[in-house]
């Protein structure tokens, strides 16, 4: 049988506020055990919250970003359960009223297409703290200082139909608040996290099977390979005649596979009710359209713009502009170099090979925008060959020197002097009579090119790649005619 | 409307208490006579009404984005019943 899979992602999103969601307490990461935690967070008694605005505006901020409907008024709900690292026992979100409505994102897919994913709503919410549960013999250690931070949680309508789909969303939502700058977006440190709700049905059936929903999945590449396992478990349980339940999983990245947490017989009942310590939340048409008009340049716009400015095509432009700090490296190399593609194809071609090989993000790159801008422009001006950019380009992310004093120093330094190239191929004749008579002897066309560019090839090893590879071209074109 | 005792013992659980037989069926008498009076606002025509989020006609103040909080762990801690490295402690929870 054909199977669909029907995926659907809450991300939350730890915003980038000094202070809390509803205390004056800092969030700044990496302060000692509960320094950072005050009386609200606490839950100490007759303590009462007051939401952050900047909370509010990067919620509006990110609302705006996705084509959503801003509501004017929304309401905080207390959402109930009980953990020993959630003081009040219950957490502070919004329910029925969220602050970001309906929107929708595009996401470019490796085959070229592109796809609308629906937004279902945004809301905002605190984090709880942190339990820590080795060292303390038989005990929990509970840390405060993130709890209250503000979150935003982004829920997607069940519109993707493939883990691809599902990370390149999530790319999408990354680069959305990391432009913006309402977060990090570092899944590593748990600034944006990720559950997938998960599930299979017949290709062509309408209904949706009964979904699980994976926990807590900390890397784009994890999101992949969370939901490729899970959608393998269900329908090799439906296959196998069981039935899939519904339920909360983790995914356990270093046996790839997911586990149970807990079924639906334990599930919590939130008892979700509006909390009576927060009034409603009003804002009017003066406060968001000064944030809308406050927005900075977002992936869309700026992907159109490469396109346009820059010449580039979609494909192209597409992975440029999914950080902000690449796609400011792209632009300052393309304007150093004034050739925007050769800017692209490097920068997703060689750069984008050695960060991926030593597990480096672009902001730790070694190699300075306007060294690469450099090199582009040296072999432009034709001072080494495109070959032997790779070599300097090797040296330069190895933090040899600039562009021109690795060129000096390792003599890269291109051979155009023509009768210095001459030389080198009268002598590279007189040294292979075996393969000139075989390039002469031969009648078929294709065949004798292949000849010819052994060659060639046999010029550009005596120089050491140096040779200017067009020269070297018509030198030997113009001895081999006069010797046949 | 009256409330099983299974339902009983699903709400203690989700409160986390603990019921003796005894308790269980106090309760199962007190909690039915509760939602006997929410039938009673049940009945209450609501439809056109919006739900009010607050008692008060006002709106939320909103605080500027500023850190105003200084560190008072020790005087926090003074009061918990065990703190270890700044940690509170507290029964060991590993859902």
């Amino acid at each position: 049988m054909q199977w669909e899979t029907v995926i659907g992602l809450e991300v939350h999103v730890q915003l980038a506020t000094q202070s809390k969601i509803f205390s004056g307490a800092s969030t700044a990461f990496g302060a000692e055990p509960n320094a950072q935690a005050s009386a609200v967070d606490l839950a100490m008694p007759g303590m009462l919250p007051v939401l952050n605005e900047g909370a509010v505006r990067m919620a509006v901020q990110f609302g705006f970003a996705v084509n959503a409907d801003i509501a004017h008024r929304s309401v905080f709900d207390r959402k109930n359960y009980f953990y020993a690292d959630l003081p009040k026992g219950y957490q502070i979100s919004q329910m029925y009223h969220p602050i970001v409505g309906k929107g929708e994102v595009s996401v470019n897919l490796s085959d070229g297409s592109e796809r609308t994913i629906g937004i279902e709503h945004a809301h905002l919410e605190e984090d709880a703290g942190k339990s820590l549960h080795e060292d303390f013999q038989g005990q929990s250690g509970i840390d405060l200082n993130r709890a209250g931070t503000p979150l935003l949680e982004i829920v997607s309508e069940p519109d993707m139909r493939s883990a691809e789909e599902a990370a390149a969303y999530l790319r999408k939502i990354h680069a959305i608040v990391t432009y913006l700058g309402i977060s990090d977006g570092d899944m590593s440190q748990g600034s944006m996290r990720c559950d997938c709700n998960v599930s299979v049905r017949p290709k062509g059936q309408t209904e949706f099977g009964t979904r699980s929903e994976i926990k807590n999945v900390n890397s784009f590449r994890f999101v992949e390979k969370a939901i490729n396992t899970e959608v393998e478990r269900q329908i090799e349980l439906i296959e196998d005649g069981g039935e899939v339940q519904q339920e909360t999983r983790l995914y356990d990245a270093d046996r790839d596979e997911t586990r149970s947490m807990r079924t639906k017989e334990f599930a919590n009942d939130y008892r979700y009710f509006p909390d009576p310590d927060l009034l409603p939340v009003e804002i009017d048409d003066e406060y968001i359209d000064r944030i809308r008009d406050d927005l900075p340049e977002l992936p869309d716009t700026k992907q159109a713009r490469f396109i346009t400015e820059y010449g580039l095509n979609a494909d192209e432009a597409a992975p440029l502009v999914q950080s902000q700090t690449l796609a400011d490296y792209f632009e300052q190399v393309a304007r150093g170099s004034g050739d925007a593609r050769q800017a692209a194809n490097w920068i997703m071609g060689e750069l984008a090979r050695l960060m991926n090989q030593n597990e480096v993000e672009i902001q730790d790159c070694p190699v300075g925008a306007s060294d690469l801008a450099t090199l582009i422009l040296r072999v432009q001006d034709g001072t080494i060959s495109g070959k032997l950019a790779k070599q300097v380009f090797e040296a330069l992310w190895n933090g040899e020197g600039s562009p021109d004093e690795i060129i000096d120093k390792q003599g890269l330094k291109q051979v155009s002097d023509s009768s210095e190239i001459e030389a080198l191929v009268d002598q590279v004749l007189a040294d292979n009579q075996a393969m000139v008579d075989d390039y002469l002897g031969e009648e078929v066309a294709k065949k004798q090119k292949k000849k010819f560019n052994a060659l060639v090839g046999q010029v550009m090893k005596a120089s050491q790649g140096k040779a200017n590879p067009a020269q070297v071209n018509d030198i030997l074109q113009q001895k081999l005619t006069s010797s046949d | 409307m009256s409330i099983s005792r299974d339902k009983i013992e699903q709400v203690a659980w989700l409160a986390r208490i603990q019921l003796e037989d005894s308790e269980k069926e106090a309760l199962e008498g007190k909690l039915s006579d509760i939602l006997g009076m929410v039938d009673q606002l049940q009945a209450a025509d609501t439809d056109g009404i919006t739900p009010m989020a607050h008692p008060l006609d006002a709106t939320q103040r909103l605080r500027p984005d500023e850190v105003t909080e200084t560190n008072k762990r020790e005087r926090f801690q003074a009061v918990a019943p065990e703190t270890q490295d700044g940690l509170y402690l507290v029964p060991r929870v590993v859902e």
